[in-house]
């Protein structure tokens, strides 16, 4: 039994996970209209590669990746785009974005699909083809796979498999490592090869034992696929929220602190969301990219369920399969202490999409009204990051950006545990993220300023250059015009001297004529 | 009485040795206060101090001879980083100067522009590209929002549009809530 370790605070929320895994994962029906954003990913869009009026195939590039954190995003089925436009996405900004709009024509006619033995591939050869594949993470945050497989000289020991799924509701990635976890394992296997780590572990909160016990049969039951001498292992962690955040599953695991500003590779380690894992198998055993993914749809419904669902589905479309009860008040994009409400509900799902809560006013109560922070410091036994929340909340709300930075902004990673046991009720998250946007803001208007110097130094000493040049051009004409007439004059004869002389100096009488009159006028 | 003379006589040529030694080892160029008050600055160029630039406003606040509050690019946070720096009192801006606005960016109305390239030759950060007799255009990204191009167009085809909101430049707001005067009256009670 492997030694495990604790990271400091987290809390107990009911976890809700019973509804959404009583049955299997369900397929989502086609919809009649899909609309895939081009910007699912962290990172630049991708550029449309397709114009209103094609006709794509399944798996068909609709948009390249542009710029180095950048992923591809692809037609999630055979059909008709009929718009490439601003539409309305899922984002807490409520603001449109690029999305491509597609009428499924019902053939599911595939492309070209090309299996791939990733032992015959060099591990950059790999992340091209992830890149190509659209093949981003899956646990929420959708930052590009092939990046975090970009290791420079680091040497990565470990692979963590994220499967914590910490936050309350969500069932996604429970139900995909019950179901699929011969495709998890073999998936980490590959990312296993391409970091060249010595072992693959992978993290699983206590909560969900059919899970575990389902990884443990995987791999006993690929064993002679999986490298020898490297190990794979299923970890079982305590049931705490948030097991599941990168650096806290990394300290429950191998004790290991990433320290502040640093990334898990620093120490060693890498860590991917176990759907990410599987869609890398896919990607490379079958060719397939992204193209779907596993979301659970519960919360106020007649039926929690989780379904397999083409990215670009419109939500209303999985809202209506699950059955939103008449006193639905809202949406949750995520989870309840991560999540944000939607906008609209007809934005359509992404490739980050994990869950949609439909809320009701008996589920969520609407918060009572913020009372004044007493310095109770119960967030700061909770935070897991190790801050002092109550003073990050104290900047922010100051608007101290400085100082909040001082005592590690940066290091929050929004979990929400401090909110969910303030006394106050303090929206203790939202005042982050408005100070982390604001820092931001700054330093990309510094940046702008810092150019602007730049690119005005440069102006200037361009117009002195140019003042120089001419100044100089000017000197030389005349020096020549002066060495030519002096060779003009030694030519001539006294005579025509003397009367050359003379023209000079009533020519030099009239210029210190005008001069004078100039002068006057000036005066 | 001749013993303390002769100490503080040693004591002032050393320290004078060594003061005299730091001054030559570390001169620095330049106006160094001017340099930390410049990198204060927005860098938009555009004059509204009524200086060139905003190095010779830097220069000028150095010397003592401009107010910290005649920058409204900089807007209210400008003033307050800069008495921060000066270690003077925040103080608004005066009524000679214009009202801070929304960053903008300048837009040339291409189908009307005649290449007279007096935009170029104004632009202080050399954001403008084009040729006599050739239509010109802004890069928008090294754009400053100066205004400085605006004045000298002959045909008036620059118009300053205000940066809009996207989800690439959008921002978490300020927690606010809605309180109804019931709930107000309960919490408070």
């Amino acid at each position: 039994m492997r030694k495990l370790h604790h990271f400091h605070g987290g809390v107990h929320p009911p976890s809700n996970k019973a509804q959404s895994t009583r049955t299997a994962i369900a397929h989502a029906p086609l919809p009649p209209k899909l609309v895939v954003p081009l910007h699912q990913h962290a990172g630049e869009a991708a550029k449309p590669m397709v114009q209103a009026g094609d006709h794509v195939l399944k798996g068909q590039l609709i948009g390249m990746p542009d710029g180095f954190v950048s992923s591809a995003v692809h037609a999630p089925t055979s059909g008709t785009i009929t718009a490439i436009d601003m539409q309305l996405i899922a984002h807490p900004s409520g603001l449109p974005n690029l999305c491509a709009t597609l009428i499924p024509d019902g053939k599911e006619e595939w492309i070209a699909r090309k299996s791939v033995d990733y032992r015959e591939h060099s591990s950059a050869e790999l992340q091209h083809l992830l890149r190509m594949a659209g093949v981003v993470g899956l646990g929420g945050a959708g930052f590009p796979s092939d990046i975090k497989l970009r290791i420079g000289k680091q040497k990565i020991t470990t692979l963590i498999l994220n499967g914590a799924e910490c936050e309350p509701y969500i069932s996604c990635d429970d139900m995909l490592m019950r179901e699929r976890a011969g495709e998890i394992v073999q998936g980490a296997e590959i990312l296993r090869y391409m970091l060249d780590a010595d072992e693959v572990l992978i993290g699983v909160e206590d909560n969900k034992p059919e899970a575990i016990a389902a990884l443990q049969q995987a791999i006993t039951a690929n064993e002679p696929a999986l490298q020898q001498n490297k190990r794979h292992e299923v970890v079982t962690i305590p049931t705490i929220y948030p097991g599941g955040g990168a650096k806290q599953l990394i300290r429950v695991i191998t004790g290991l602190e990433v320290p502040s500003g640093k990334l898990p590779t620093d120490v060693g380690v890498q860590c991917f969301n176990v759907a990410t894992a599987c869609t890398v198998y896919r990607a490379l055993a079958h060719g397939e990219p992204l193209l779907s993914r596993v979301i659970t749809i519960t919360g106020n419904v007649r039926k929690s369920q989780n379904y397999e669902a083409l990215i670009g589905t419109p939500i209303t479309e999985l809202v209506a399969l699950a059955g939103a009860l008449p006193d639905t008040s809202g949406y949750i994009m995520g989870g309840p202490m991560m999540g944000f409400p939607l906008p609209a509900l007809d934005v359509p799902m992404v490739k980050a999409t994990n869950c949609i809560i439909v809320a009701s006013e008996k589920l969520f109560p609407p918060p009572p009204p913020a009372m004044p922070c007493i310095r109770c410091t119960r967030c700061v036994e909770v935070c897991p990051a190790d801050l002092q929340p109550q003073d990050l909340y104290w900047f922010a709300q100051s608007r101290e950006f400085g100082r909040a930075q001082k005592f590690s902004l940066f290091d929050c990673i929004e979990c929400g545990a401090c909110s969910y046991v303030c006394p106050s009720h303090i929206p203790l998250v939202q005042y982050y993220r408005f100070a982390k946007s604001e820092i931001r803001a700054r330093e990309h208007d510094k940046q702008l300023a810092d150019q602007a110097r730049v690119r005005h130094d440069f102006h200037e000493q361009r117009i002195e250059r140019e003042k120089r040049e001419k100044a100089e051009k000017l000197a030389a004409r005349e020096k020549s015009a002066q060495t030519a007439k002096l060779a003009g004059i030694q030519s001539l004869t006294p005579k025509q001297q003397a009367a050359q002389a003379e023209l000079e100096a009533g020519r030099a009488h009239i210029i210190e004529l005008a001069k004078s009159e100039v002068e006057q006028v000036k005066e | 009485m001749l013993s303390a003379l002769l100490v503080m006589a040693a004591i002032a040529t050393v320290l004078g040795a060594v003061l005299g030694f730091a001054a030559i080892k570390f001169h620095s160029e330049g106006n160094p206060l001017a340099d930390k008050i410049d990198a204060v600055l927005p860098q938009t160029q555009c004059g509204q101090c009524s200086y060139p630039g905003c190095k010779p406003y830097a220069t000028a606040i150095a010397a003592g001879e401009a107010d910290i509050n005649r920058c409204p690019p900089g807007g209210e946070e400008g003033i307050q980083k800069l008495a921060d720096l000066l270690g003077v009192e925040f103080k608004p801006f005066g009524s000679d100067t214009a009202a801070p606005k929304p960053k903008s960016v300048a837009l040339i109305d291409e189908s009307t522009c005649i290449g007279c390239t007096l935009c170029i030759q104004a632009c202080p950060v050399d954001a403008i590209v084009g040729a006599a007799k050739q239509m010109h255009t802004v890069i928008a990204a090294e754009c400053t929002g100066c205004e400085l191009c605006v004045a000298p167009c002959p045909v008036d085809c620059i118009s300053m549009p205000v940066i809009e909101e996207k989800i690439g430049n959008w921002k978490w707001k300020y927690p606010l809530y809605a309180f109804t005067v019931a709930e107000a009256a309960e919490a408070t009670r």
